[in-house]
């Protein structure tokens, strides 16, 4: 499975492939206030896109637009060449035509949270097997066969019969990260996954996202670590003001920032 | 001195009068009082979640609806609603059993007795279950119910793996409240003719003469029966809340 993903990676995006991911002027507001302007992107398999943004520039809302956590007030999204289909409601407001083909695509997107959001109730080991075989219908044999072998990856194969609150933020994390990785997903949403952590436990998932990384995954990821977004994704995206402002190469991005928000961006960070 | 042969003399005066069969028509009627409660209990848990779900819902005219239930139900005295089910049912089963010809035109179809009893205390237990449960849904993490959604559950599998397993975890201490009122409330339902405890102890107390010392008997049953009530919601409350807890 993941020598397949691996070989997809390698095999460069050629112009006629389908993208994993195609977003096209996605708008949103929250009331007055407009949060997406009209945003597009493109996310072939193997990317890893970093998503750049001070606070309130809209990265969040993108992300969340794209697995219908959010609603889009209009704009497209597909995922792997399919269009999720949207209708009126009788407000007027946008909404998904088929809630059945929303669940089925959001399956496909698995989703890692800036506060973790595992469920609270089950064991860890229970929370990476709850959605495969309820979701996925798979053999449950098979996902806790599977899920043994994803906590042992992220390193926390000792604590699968611990409660998530019992468990230090940076394991939490990397639980939610193994819960992802458990649904097979085409592609995977991070939504500041490192927000939340403590600085002495930052580390520890990103070496887990960089391992991911580096096994072709396709990653669509909301961060603030310039760090992973310069060495470890293939394209940075910054937003401003609920706006593409820049998209490029993270090398070229960083040693010459291409506009003067971008810029400024980064020399807050640096400071 | 005299004090303590006045006592022996009544209880060996309880005892006898136990012996010859009040003691066994108790047991009964705490088996019936237990009954009540428990058919109550279950009654209210159905109402309850149901109306919960009204209240929370985004529709404001089921949300009326729930909100006018708890209002009624809670801010109405309960032995109103028992007469109202048990009369009121009563004139109503006659009513139709005598518009349709199933009985005579001056025949009276009562309403079952347990079956009234159960009906107006379990729809008075669901009105205060219903706040528990909508406390408990409120309290559950939002961002686990939108990870819910974010791996593509339906809306029965998050109500499944995700809601229900936490609503009853957090509502355990609000249902042994409710459980509490409940074999309370039960006492009412004495005036449909049921022979729960307080009907049994009223007959002993009545045929007799013997007040004091029945209504206390039966006090004490009541308090022992909520009493131990108490350590039992506990147990459940710490298993429902094991993972909240620190680990041993």
């Amino acid at each position: 499975m993941s020598a397949n993903v691996a070989a997809a990676a390698q095999a460069a995006p050629s112009s006629g492939e389908t993208p994993a991911i195609s977003v096209k002027d996605l708008r949103k507001c929250f009331g007055d206030h407009e949060v997406l302007k009209g945003i597009s992107l493109e996310a072939h398999k193997g990317d890893v896109i970093s998503i750049l943004g001070s606070s309130g520039s809209g990265k969040s809302t993108m992300l969340r637009c794209i697995n219908l956590l959010e609603t889009p007030d209009s704009g497209e999204v597909r995922v792997d060449g399919e269009l999720i289909k949207m209708k009126r409601g009788r407000d007027g407001h946008q909404m998904p035509a088929d809630i059945r083909q929303v669940e089925r695509i959001r399956a496909n997107l698995a989703m890692v949270f800036q506060s973790f959001n595992l469920w609270s109730h089950m064991t860890v080991l229970e929370n990476l097997v709850a959605a495969p075989t309820h979701v996925l219908k798979r053999p449950r044999a098979e996902c806790l066969e599977q899920a043994e072998v994803l906590l042992k990856r992220v390193g926390i194969w000792e604590r699968r019969n611990y409660y998530p609150p019992h468990m230090s933020g940076g394991q939490q994390q990397r639980a939610a990260i193994a819960r992802a990785l458990a649904m097979n997903p085409k592609v995977m949403l991070f939504d500041e996954p490192t927000s939340a952590l403590d600085p002495e436990l930052v580390g520890e998932v990103l070496r887990v996202m960089r391992s991911l990384a580096e096994e072709g995954r396709t990653m669509l990821v909301v961060t603030h670590e310039m760090g992973f977004a310069r060495d470890v994704s293939s394209k940075v995206m910054f937003l401003h003001k609920g706006e593409v402002d820049s998209v490029g190469e993270p090398k070229e991005m960083f040693a010459r920032p291409p506009t003067p928000q971008f810029k400024q961006f980064i020399a807050n960070f640096n400071k | 001195m005299e004090f303590l042969n006045d006592l022996k003399d009544q209880v060996s005066t309880a005892y006898e009068l136990l012996a010859a069969g009040w003691g066994v028509q108790l047991l009964w009627g705490i088996a019936w009082t237990l009954a009540v409660t428990v058919v109550s209990m279950l009654i209210g848990a159905v109402l309850g979640s149901l109306v919960a779900a009204a209240k929370l819902s985004h529709r404001g005219g089921l949300r009326f609806i729930g909100e006018s239930y708890t209002t009624v139900f809670r801010g109405e005295p309960e032995l109103l609603i028992i007469y109202l089910f048990y009369y009121g049912g009563t004139q109503v089963l006659t009513g139709v059993a005598r518009s349709t010809g199933s009985i005579g035109s001056t025949d009276i179809l009562s309403m079952p007795s347990f079956l009234g009893g159960v009906l107006a205390v379990g729809i008075i237990s669901g009105a205060y279950q219903a706040e528990v449960f909508r406390g408990s849904f409120l309290a559950i993490h939002r961002g686990e119910l939108e990870a819910a959604r974010a791996y593509g559950m339906s809306a029965w599998l998050r109500f499944r793996l995700v809601i229900m397993p936490q609503v009853l975890r957090l509502a355990v201490p609000g249902l042994g409240n409710v459980w509490q009122l409940t074999i309370k409330d039960s006492a009412l339902i004495s005036v449909t003719g049921v022979a729960e405890l307080m009907l049994t102890a009223n007959k002993a107390a009545r045929s007799t003469h013997h007040s004091l010392l029945f209504y206390t008997l039966a006090g004490i049953l009541y308090l022992v029966m909520t009493s131990i009530s108490t350590p039992i919601f506990d147990k459940a409350e710490r298993y429902t809340s094991r993972s909240l807890l620190r680990p041993k």
